[in-house]
């Protein structure tokens, strides 16, 4: 697809119906033969300001899979901006040096900046609170492998709706193809209206609730996110719902046989460990895919395939 | 002679651009907003002066200066009811109200403490987007985040 190569992807928003599945496809084409030289010679920054362990790791291994060079940092301290280089700077200097750069940084928007200085691609693999488009392309590729189909799916993401950039992007994914969705949340931490309002105008349905119970018969996909304690403003509140969200293998006996658990990881307690050998659990089956995703990713927009 | 004296209160131009209906408290913003106080034309100007339609309105003149549409357009997001008339030879050539524009670049300060544009020193860029209630709201170019009006703080 002539469309993406050279292109930076900075927001899922960025990608057409299309374009994103074409990356689906590619990422099944990697998925049956990840081992593929098409990078020999070619050289790919990783800049990780901040630390992370699956996306990092994941990226590097898709490069490495395909015959490529990552050169890059895992944190600011080994970087120059330790010694207060701008990121502009930091970006003009490492495109120099290679022909895509992955990265991850804390400022809102650092993605779209240097998306518009770089003069080779970028890939954003995080910028703060704001987006993680390779996650949102890697949820989807698990939905349609695990679904058979990404066309109206009902999906139930739960717990922290509010801040959880993960489930804003996967909303505005999915809203392409006519998903129902059901979010689970405490009060305080429901699905912000901005997010409501793009599935209103896509002309789709959703419904609240604060019992995850009442999703289970009905959800293809339970979307399970993390609840921060620092996220309640009042502690107390936190401790009457901490453990509301809180997903054990035994509430899954009336869910439908298609259904398939996914969390962005890391998990922390939201999915007792007993849940991991029931057949419904995906995640780390996802996390897995997320290495073909950003292989068809970084193949597309090198324009190798 | 009632009718006279109000409308000597600010002083007619013979050419230039005259900014009407601005509501009395967004008087000064508008002049800050347009860098009034770097001309060295004469501009006239009164605040909380009786208006029919708003109550207290302010009214700027500004002698000898026409402004482009993107610069003009700016103050609609501080006064909407803001009418933009054209002067010349003590004649009116224009008259219109001034509509908001698609978009502002390096007037607004992003209200997200975390946006890059706050933290580096890079210029702001919003889009000027109306919500499902029909207000208007400023979404930032680089953080994605929407701001309300409420929240605008200029540069």
């Amino acid at each position: 697809m002539n469309e993406l190569i050279g292109r930076s992807l900075v927001s899922i928003t960025d990608y057409s119906k299309e374009e994103i599945i074409h990356i689906l496809d590619l990422a099944e084409e990697f998925e049956k033969n990840h081992r593929q030289r098409i990078l020999d010679s070619y050289v790919v920054s990783s800049l990780f300001f901040e630390p992370s362990t699956r996306t990092r790791l994941s990226f590097e291994s898709a490069v490495q899979y395909l015959g490529g060079s990552i050169i890059g940092f895992a944190s600011a301290d080994t970087s120059s901006v330790k010694k207060g280089e701008s990121l502009k700077d930091t970006i003009l200097t490492v495109s120099n040096y290679s022909d895509l750069i992955i990265m991850r940084n804390p400022m809102d928007g650092s993605a779209r900046y240097a998306s518009e200085v770089s003069p080779v691609p970028i890939i954003n693999a995080g910028d703060g609170a704001n987006q993680h488009p390779t996650q949102c392309l890697l949820d989807l590729y698990s939905i349609r492998k695990t679904q058979g189909s990404l066309d109206n799916i009902h999906i139930a993401m739960i717990g922290d709706l509010k801040y959880g950039r993960t489930v804003h992007s996967l909303v505005q994914a999915l809203s392409l193809f006519g998903a129902t969705f059901h979010f689970v949340s405490p009060e305080s931490l429901k699905m912000p209206s901005s997010v409501k309002t793009w599935i209103k105008k896509a002309g789709l349905e959703y419904h609240q609730y604060t019992d995850i119970m009442d999703i289970m018969p009905i959800a293809d996909i339970l979307y399970m996110t993390r609840i921060q304690g620092e996220r309640f403003p009042d502690p107390l509140e936190y401790e009457k719902v901490k453990n509301s969200y809180i997903l054990e293998n035994n509430m899954l006996s009336g869910s439908k046989d298609n259904m398939r658990v996914l969390h962005p990881l890391p998990r922390v307690n939201e999915i007792t460990e007993d849940v991991d050998d029931n057949p419904k659990a995906y995640y780390f089956q996802q996390a897995k895919n997320g290495v073909y995703v950003r292989q068809a990713l970084i193949a597309a927009i090198l324009g190798l395939k | 002679m009632d009718n006279k004296r109000k409308e000597l209160k600010v002083t007619a131009i013979r050419n230039g651009t005259v900014i009407d209906h601005i509501p009395s408290d967004k008087s000064f913003q508008v002049i800050n907003l347009l860098n009034l106080e770097t001309y060295s034309n004469q501009i006239y100007f009164g605040t909380g002066l009786d208006s029919k339609k708003f109550g207290k309105k302010g009214i700027i003149k500004i002698s000898e200066k026409y402004f482009a549409d993107e610069e003009i357009n700016k103050i609609a997001l501080v006064a909407p009811s803001a009418t933009l008339i054209e002067i010349t030879d003590y004649e009116v050539t224009k008259k219109e109200k001034v509509h908001l524009p698609e978009s502002v670049y390096k007037i607004v300060k992003c209200f997200n403490p975390k946006c890059v544009t706050n933290i580096q020193d890079i210029p702001t860029r919003f889009k000027v987007i109306t919500d499902h209630k029909g207000e208007m709201k400023l979404s930032c170019h680089y953080c994605e985040k929407t701001m309300s009006k409420e929240n605008i703080e200029f540069l």
